[in-house]
């Protein structure tokens, strides 16, 4: 006989979690009085948020499922955040909730709040379990639910008396999850796709997270060079293909290259691989690869057409179908297309003006890049600083970049840093966050701290939340409203205490040393270099703080509602 | 905007309805009838509702739908040769001079009768639309008191095949 939380430890580790992310509470005692002895290591986070951001970067950077525990109410719903931001990204988690004993559901117990309604929406699938007979098997179906098809987080609500109660079920690795369905082995769409693309003059690949998390990066890479196709990545796709061979268009979208933007509306072909058609990726949708016919790819069949119809679907593991598709493909040795692009990609790179003296937020990026060789695992918050890490770093293995993408969460960054360098010890870590960003979730610096995580935090500080302030300046008549977070010139509505108007609130790097990391502040270009060298040379997270210019603005840009060719590259 | 009928073959287990509920109340679409039922296997349940909305979001919501774990099949009848039916139980008012052509008129519709009291009768009648928004119209002048619907339940003619995820 076990008793429930017995076999919740036994799931876990049947499920190969070596690693778990939480923070203990009044119904998962049980499990926690577990956790002590087993051999599964604990990190405690410091906010039920910042623990499934953990276990969530541990999922990006390794592949793996991640795995959470919070406590019931206040514990869960602090957790809601990072199960939506995974939900978007198709990240696998499984997150453990506590719950108030079943007598007492629906009694506006103690630290009771209806999880499993909260979040259904937010969650691949989630279970609340009412005997402890079934736990077992929902723990066995909770990590193939995670993991197979389009991964997700799947959370299991466990009231505290079921963890307590005794059984002799173990889970013999039958579930009851008819949701795998087995994929078509020999699928149509991919004879269609392979002609199509045979006698394509212009085409483009258009990649996302998929390829990365069907793990199909070398089969794209032999895709593309045999046919000599162009490869575009969304903002989950990053490195996916490698930013430095010539086919790479870069990123496209809102934020993507003139090359990416003009070949995806030039183009003839255009061949999602693992994309799902974001409205920050196509722009007005009318005008989306107006000339093209359209192929997708994708795990997902709810996926296809979704916002874009489709000319040639193809549904399956994305490896499998370029390992067959390449097998169909003529090879291709001149391509006139390729030139054309070419010019765009000489005329147009990321750029940025350069002010003598001033420390620039892409230059920050640049320098990380060449301090790491290229070679670092980056996460970031999201905003102006999540796009310039994408501009100005080139991506080149998969899992290398780790950003919270479709729910663009603030406060990702720190704990998500944290959970990729457990999974990836060997890794350098850099963290580039804004100083919007890294508040929402920095009291997690501790545990980076704790265990000496060799971290490196650049905070970009720009005294301002950045994207809202281009926002601002570009379409709402530069009426820079709740967007300043140093002292001076805050809005009109806003009361600031008169006094130094030059103070910015927090001092970023006496913050770091009150939270026992080490920390230093560079105001100048020249001062980067050596700063960033020694911050990857400490063991033990660094937090260097940025002063960089505060009204920088990120190009090129497609205004929203703005077709893909319409960019804008400056303030005119 | 078009009327969908989607029939869904689902677990008989709580919070299936909250989900599928929830994924196309979610999208800002209204159910205007929904039937919930056991079926033959005790495991199974079939849900009948319809959904007005255009068609390509109907299919994304059915795509959404079929991906659900709790779900076992779906199907968007509206493209297909199907019957539906909904039953309803009318409370109208009928005093004595009115009782005979309400009797006629239940007759008419192939309905019954299945309480007389003083002056009100409760009717039974099952239909499609059509023949139910008929019976009501003629029912609305004598003044109709209380009205249930069970929402429509729909089959497909032919027999289809439903998938291996029925087993």
């Amino acid at each position: 006989m076990r008793t429930g939380a017995q076999c919740i430890i036994d799931g876990l580790q049947q499920a190969g979690v070596d690693r778990i992310f939480g923070i203990p509470g009044g119904t998962v005692l049980d499990i926690f009085a577990l956790l002590y002895h087993a051999p599964v290591g604990f990190v405690l986070a410091r906010h039920e948020q910042g623990a499934v951001h953990m276990a969530d970067g541990y999922a990006r950077a390794s592949g793996k499922t991640g795995a959470c525990i919070v406590t019931s109410g206040p514990g869960a719903t602090n957790a809601v955040t990072g199960l939506a931001t995974a939900n978007m990204d198709g990240v696998p988690l499984v997150c453990i909730a506590g719950q108030v004993p079943s007598s007492m559901i629906g009694n506006d117990a103690f630290q009771e709040a209806d999880t499993t309604g909260i979040t259904r929406g937010i969650t691949k699938h989630n279970y609340l379990v009412r005997d402890v007979d079934d736990l077992p098997r929902v723990m066995c179906e909770a990590f193939r639910l995670a993991s197979e098809g389009k991964p997700g987080p799947v959370l299991i609500d466990v009231p505290k008396d079921i963890q307590r109660a005794q059984t002799d079920v173990v889970c013999d690795g039958k579930t009851g999850i008819r949701g795998a369905k087995p994929l078509p082995d020999c699928n149509p769409g991919i004879e269609a796709l392979a002609d199509a693309l045979n006698r394509a003059r212009k085409p483009v690949l258009f990649v996302g997270g998929g390829v990365i998390a069907g793990d199909a990066s070398a089969e794209l890479l032999a895709v593309a060079h045999k046919a000599r196709i162009p490869v575009t990545t969304t903002l989950m796709g990053l490195g996916a293909f490698p930013e430095t061979d010539p086919l790479s268009l870069r990123m496209l979208g809102m934020h993507g290259s003139v090359a990416a933007n003009r070949a995806v509306s030039a183009c003839d072909l255009l061949v999602s691989v693992g994309a799902r058609f974001d409205d920050r990726v196509t722009g007005k949708i009318d005008e989306f690869a107006p000339h093209a016919v359209i192929a997708h790819i994708d795990i997902d069949p709810s996926a296809i057409s979704k916002s874009v119809a489709v000319r040639i679907p193809v549904v399956g593991h994305v490896k499998t179908v370029l390992t067959r598709l390449l097998e169909r493909l003529e090879p291709v040795t001149q391509r006139e297309w390729i030139n054309e692009i070419a010019a765009w990609q000489e005329a147009y790179p990321f750029s940025y003006e350069v002010e003598n003296g001033k420390l620039a937020s892409q230059y920050v990026v640049e320098s990380i890049y060449h301090a790491t060789r290229g070679a670092a695992t980056i996460v970031t918050d999201v905003g102006q600083h999540q796009m310039w890490a994408a501009h100005h770093y080139k991506y080149t293995q998969p899992r290398s970049f780790i950003s919270s993408g479709g729910l663009g969460t603030m406060g990702f960054g720190l704990p998500a840093a944290i959970g990729a360098q457990f999974a990836c010890p060997d890794r350098t870590v850099v963290l580039i966050a804004g100083d919007g960003s890294i508040q929402m979730n920095f009291q997690e610096l501790v545990v980076a701290v704790e265990h000496r995580l060799p971290i490196n935090v650049v905070v970009l500080n720009n005294g301002h939340l950045g994207m809202v302030r281009q926002w601002q300046e570009m379409f709402y008549s530069r009426e820079y409203s709740a967007t300043r977070l140093g002292q001076g010139e805050r809005g009109k509505n806003e009361r600031i205490v008169p006094g130094d108007k030059d103070v910015y609130l927090p001092d970023f790097v006496k913050l770091a040393e009150a939270h026992g990391a080490a920390a230093m502040r560079v105001h100048t270009p020249d001062a980067l270099p050596s700063a960033l060298r020694d911050a990857i040379a400490t063991d033990g997270p660094v937090l260097v703080e940025c002063m960089v210019k505060p009204d920088e603005n990120v190009y090129p840009m497609v205004p929203p509602g703005a077709s893909l060719t319409e960019m804008v590259h400056s303030m005119a | 905007m078009k009327k969908h009928t989607l029939t869904l073959n689902v677990d008989n287990q709580p919070g299936v309805l909250a989900r599928i509920v929830g994924l196309i109340s979610g999208r800002g679409y209204n159910i205007e009838t929904l039937n919930v039922g056991p079926t033959q296997n005790p495991e199974v349940s079939r849900m009948t509702m319809q959904v007005p909305g255009d068609d390509r979001v109907l299919e994304q919501v059915t795509r959404q739908l079929a991906k659900l774990v709790d779900v076992r099949s779906v199907i968007d009848l509206t493209k297909r040769n199907f019957v539906n039916r909904e039953l309803l139980l009318i409370k109208v008012a009928a005093p004595r001079e009115c009782r005979s052509e309400i009797i006629e008129l239940v007759g008419l519709f192939d309905g019954k009768i299945i309480a007389v009291h003083n002056a009100e009768m409760v009717l039974q009648v099952a239909g499609d639309k059509d023949k139910l928004h008929a019976l009501l119209a003629l029912l609305e002048p004598m003044g109709i008191l209380d009205l249930v619907r069970t929402g429509v339940i729909a089959i497909e003619n032919e027999s289809c095949n439903r998938g291996a995820d029925d087993e």
